[in-house]
């Protein structure tokens, strides 16, 4: 973390572009490939995190498709409220 | 979250459950009940977004207001009366305009210089898929006995 007041040094931006890049999935496969530039991983970074927000707005309708059975005797609702009791 | 520690380590496939993964699920479910109790059966499309923001929000009070991202996040849901999209961003000249596109999926990303950027992104990430493993942990349970 650069808490210096000058330039923030090429050094810094490597680390934290590798580090970035570890925490993609793709990134595993292609370690054997060396490091990818950094505009690419930017990229690919932007698109896993809409990737990210869409599965958080797909599983929130599923979830609320679930909570429509809670009502029911089913043991999936049964499951769903052992799960949220307070 | 001690997101500060192992800089380069590659991210374990098969997390055991630490205590931020706990707190997460405690709150998530908390507010999930909330959500049941609160918003009518008949609006369901309502009671999808409340759980989105609830996962959200989730996140965000689990990361702590040591997070950028996470103050952005909080902030943007107690002001979201206002605006439903993402928040206008001022991008300051001194910044530079770098990672446009990352700034603007990165909640809090415009201010920020360029390295602050790239750690806020990477701990965001973290959080997001392991808010996202929660969530299809709930529907997989939930899901695993049906018909």
């Amino acid at each position: 973390m650069s808490g210096r007041s000058g330039a923030i040094t090429d050094e810094e931006i490597n680390e934290l572009v590798s580090k970035l890049q570890s925490l993609l999935p793709e990134s595993r496969r292609r370690r054997s490939a060396g490091r990818v530039s950094a505009s690419k991983l930017l990229k690919e970074t932007c698109s896993y995190i809409k990737g990210l927000h869409r599965e958080v707005e797909d599983l929130s309708d599923r979830l609320s498709d679930l909570m429509a059975t809670m009502d029911s005797n089913s043991p999936q609702a049964e499951i769903i409220r052992s799960l949220l009791r307070p | 979250m001690d997101s500060k520690s192992s800089a380069c380590s590659s991210p374990n496939p098969n997390p055991t459950l630490g205590p931020s993964k706990l707190m997460l699920a405690f709150r998530f479910l908390r507010a999930l009940s909330l959500v049941r109790r609160t918003t009518p059966a008949s609006s369901r499309t309502c009671r999808g977004r409340r759980i989105e923001r609830a996962a959200y929000a989730s996140m965000a009070y689990t990361a702590g207001a040591s997070r950028a991202w996470s103050r952005a996040v909080l902030r943007r849901l107690h002001h979201r009366a206002r605006r439903r999209a993402v928040a206008p961003r001022r991008l300051s000249t001194t910044a530079g305009n770098r990672a446009e596109a990352l700034r603007r999926l990165v909640p809090g990303g415009g201010g920020m210089d360029y390295c602050t950027l790239l750690e806020e992104t990477a701990d965001y990430i973290k959080c997001l898929s392991m808010q996202v493993e929660l969530m299809q942990g709930i529907v997989d349970s939930a899901s695993s006995y049906g018909p």
